[in-house]
């Protein structure tokens, strides 16, 4: 018997409140299934439950608001033996040469029993869904994105018709489409289809869509969180310009070689030599936690991510010292885009050890950032841009990136910081080792 | 108040505008002595003698170009076409002049030039007097294209063009000439750059301009008469668009309903639909519906004539389509 407790999904989070319950009582769960979404004050987060058992009691229903550590719901303990090994099972200290995949379960095995369902009630194919949880589960999310119904519905073999203006109105206002009769002479569905507004909700255009971070909310947030990493956190600031020809060389052979869904940009070898280094430099990758730093024994590589409605997430890339170049293309492309379309999981807003924030997209030279709370650190890069530099005895040109690192002081010196940014700049003359 | 004619509204504006400036002056086809083809310039020969109305050779080349001449000499001139199937004579001046020279002298040479001229179907004048081509001219950057639709707007619109250092071209709706309503006595310039709501609804927006408001104006009251609310918005002014007024109806009825007396492909009613596509796609709740005139030269014979432009109940039709 355990309480399954709202979890603290960031330094910063008091409260959260259900949004929708994935799990009824009765249901088996496993730890690390999705069992719920929580709004947070940045986003609606898929929240993991952290025991085995069965759902015998839900405690707050959607809608309520609670404070971090309340009883949310209550799972009896699992049936002896029967409990297979964790999906989320913890990661061996150190690297290993391969990722314990071998007796690789197959994608149904990894969706969660609530997915599982879900997706039976909706009719979706298992096989055919792409799992973005860990280990490429299947989540909630993931069969959402596949319903065929999401898009076009079919009604007597005829695609339904839906103005645009109806298909915003029903995602704001969380109607489902398919459940709905058109009115009008030319068979498509108008908004005043849709039911009307109940009196409980607010105004159409106030009420903010599922998924979406309420800006002023995110932007409160982000200044408590930025004023309270400047009040507390002493930071050191440093930079080194590094040359990128050999790396951006290999980069450019590399992608001729795969096909252009699989390439990879330079932000990934930036991402993933950072990662590379914060082993190499435990010293900043960490947490500071009751007046001392708690190194961590694993690299959570926090992205800074700028949302399009404005304000900032910054979701971690887990063990992103252990992904190949590859796969941290695909979960860098797959971090942004959920975390833009805001099915981020709890997890990932709270376990980031050392972030990086890479601005060179929007053409700055340097970025000195302000450390995130209670990391230690954070890696900020400028725009990869061919500037002049001395070659040997020659003037060459060569593409150049300014990276920096925001250190706090408590925790380490700027000594540490300079053997850190150093081993950055050596990694990116071996891209073909990272 | 005083009751008037669209006619006589431009010809008040034409009047103030020769006094309140010496350097204006206008010229064109039968401006003078014949009081103009429409009437519109009666009697100021008389008034402003000939130096200031000019009567001109048969050439809308050649007037043209000596407008764009006057114009960069320091003058203001006014210059009339009889219709806008004649200015096609003179595109060549209108647009690889007057609409150039600003851009290709580096910005010395503004050529502030007004060209009045008619346009439009609805009086028999066949298909060599009664085109509506002002939706080709709003395509050509460096111009500004403006269709008075009111007698307030006749009045005042002229002044406003002739303040403007650049190339204004003014349409005038051959049907509208005799149109008679109550014009303020104290009517005077009017801005051109933005579209006016000549009519408030809820239900669904209908664009119109120049020729067209009225139509649309009577087919709103068919609407409403139905239950059905519609806003009508007058363009006023073609290029450069007003844009925001549009998006900015469109978003509270949420249905489009566009009328322009150009024919349907490649006109102005598409660039509209085009524009409200782009930025206000998802608050579209029916498609976008365009009245224009049926593709063919305007006919001469009434009745094919009539079928031929948008009337009431054509767009009362695409009203009630959009309303589903």
């Amino acid at each position: 018997m355990a309480d399954f407790l709202m979890p603290s999904l960031g330094a910063d989070m008091d409260s959260g409140t259900i949004i929708e319950w994935l799990v009824a009582p009765g249901d088996k769960v496993q730890r690390g299934d999705i069992v719920a979404v929580v709004d947070t004050a940045k986003a609606a987060i898929e929240v993991e439950c952290f025991t085995s058992g069965t759902v015998e009691e839900i405690l707050v229903p959607p809608g309520t608001s609670v404070a971090v550590g309340t009883p949310l719901a209550r799972i009896g303990s699992a049936e002896a033996g029967s409990e297979p090994e964790p999906p989320v099972a913890p990661l061996p200290e150190r690297p290993v040469p391969a990722l314990p995949e071998q007796p690789r379960r197959s994608t149904i095995e990894l969706a969660s029993p609530p997915a599982r369902s879900f997706a039976a009630q909706v009719g979706v194919d298992l096989e055919t869904v792409r799992g973005t949880g860990r280990d490429g589960r299947i989540t909630h999310a993931d069969v959402e994105r596949a319903r065929p119904d999401r898009r076009a519905i079919e009604i007597g073999g005829g695609r339904l018709k839906i103005s645009p203006y109806a298909r915003r109105l029903a995602r704001e206002r969380r109607v489902d489409l398919s459940s709905l009769e058109p009115g009008s002479a030319d068979g498509a569905l108008r908004a005043r289809d849709l039911p009307a507004i109940t009196p409980a909700s607010t105004t159409p255009s106030a009420e903010p869509p599922r998924h979406t971070a309420d800006p002023v909310a995110l932007r409160q947030t982000i200044a408590a969180l930025m004023a309270r990493s400047k009040r507390e956190i002493p930071h050191y600031y440093l930079s080194a310009t590094i040359d990128l020809k050999a790396a951006t060389d290999w980069l450019r052979e590399y992608n001729l070689a795969v096909p252009v869904t699989e390439r990879v940009v330079p932000a990934a070898l930036l991402l993933k030599a950072t990662a590379l280094a914060a082993v190499k430099v435990p010293e900043l990758n960490g947490h500071w936690k009751d007046g001392a730093f708690r190194p961590s024994a694993e690299v959570h590589l926090g992205v800074a991510v700028a949302l399009r409605g404005g304000g900032l997430i910054a979701p971690a890339i887990a063990d992103a010292d252990r992904l190949s170049l590859p796969e941290t293309m695909r979960r860098l492309r797959d971090l942004v885009s959920r975390t833009r379309s805001g099915s981020l999981r709890g997890q990932e807003l709270t376990t980031a050890t050392i972030t990086v924030t890479d601005l060179g997209d929007n053409g700055v030279e340097a970025v000195h950032g302000v450390i995130h709370p209670p990391q230690v650190a954070l890696v900020g890069f400028g725009a990869i841009t061919p500037r002049p530099c001395a070659v040997g005895d020659l003037i060459g040109i060569r593409p150049l990136v300014t990276a920096t690192l925001a250190g706090d002081h408590r925790a380490t010196d700027g000594a540490t910081g300079a053997r850190f940014l150093k081993t950055v700049t050596a990694l990116l003359q071996k891209p073909e080792e990272l | 108040m005083t009751k008037t004619t669209y006619r006589e509204a431009l010809r008040e504006g034409l009047r103030e505008a020769l006094k309140e400036d010496d350097r204006v002056f206008m010229m064109g086809e039968d401006v003078g002595r014949y009081g103009g083809c429409f009437g519109v310039s009666l009697g100021l020969l008389e008034e402003f003698g000939p130096d200031r109305i000019r009567d001109t050779p048969l050439s809308e080349s050649a007037f043209v170009g000596a407008g764009i001449g006057a114009a960069l000499g320091g003058l203001r001139p006014i210059v009339e076409i009889m219709t806008v199937n004649f200015s096609l004579l003179a595109l060549d001046q209108i647009m690889n002049n007057a609409a150039t020279l600003l851009h290709m002298s580096g910005g010395a040479l503004n050529v502030p030039l007004v060209i009045r001229m008619t346009t439009g179907a609805g009086r028999q004048l066949a298909a060599q007097h009664s085109h509506s081509l002002e939706g080709w001219y709003a395509h050509i950057p460096g111009l500004k294209v403006i269709t008075p639709s009111t007698l307030e707007d006749a009045r005042g619109m002229l002044l406003t063009a002739l303040r403007d250092p650049d190339p204004v071209l003014l349409f005038e709706h051959g049907s509208l000439y005799n149109v008679s309503e109550e014009l303020a006595d104290d009517a005077g310039a009017v801005d051109i750059e933005r579209a006016a709501v000549r009519r408030s609804g809820k239900d669904l927006t209908i664009t119109a301009y120049g020729g067209t408001l009225r139509t649309a104006l009577a087919a709103a009251d068919d609407l409403a008469a139905q239950g059905i609310d519609a806003e009508v918005i007058d363009l006023r002014v073609l290029r450069p668009l007003d844009e925001a007024a549009i998006l900015a109806s469109v978003t509270r009825t949420h249905r489009l309903v566009i009328v322009d007396e150009g024919w349907r492909s490649g006109s102005l009613s598409a660039e509209i639909a085009a524009r409200v596509a782009e930025k206000a796609l998802y608050e579209l709740d029916a498609p976008i519906e365009r009245v224009c005139t049926a593709e063919v030269p305007i006919p001469y014979a009434k009745q094919l004539e009539e079928a031929a432009i948008p009337r009431p109940a054509d767009i009362v039709a695409a009203a009630k389509r959009a309303v589903g």
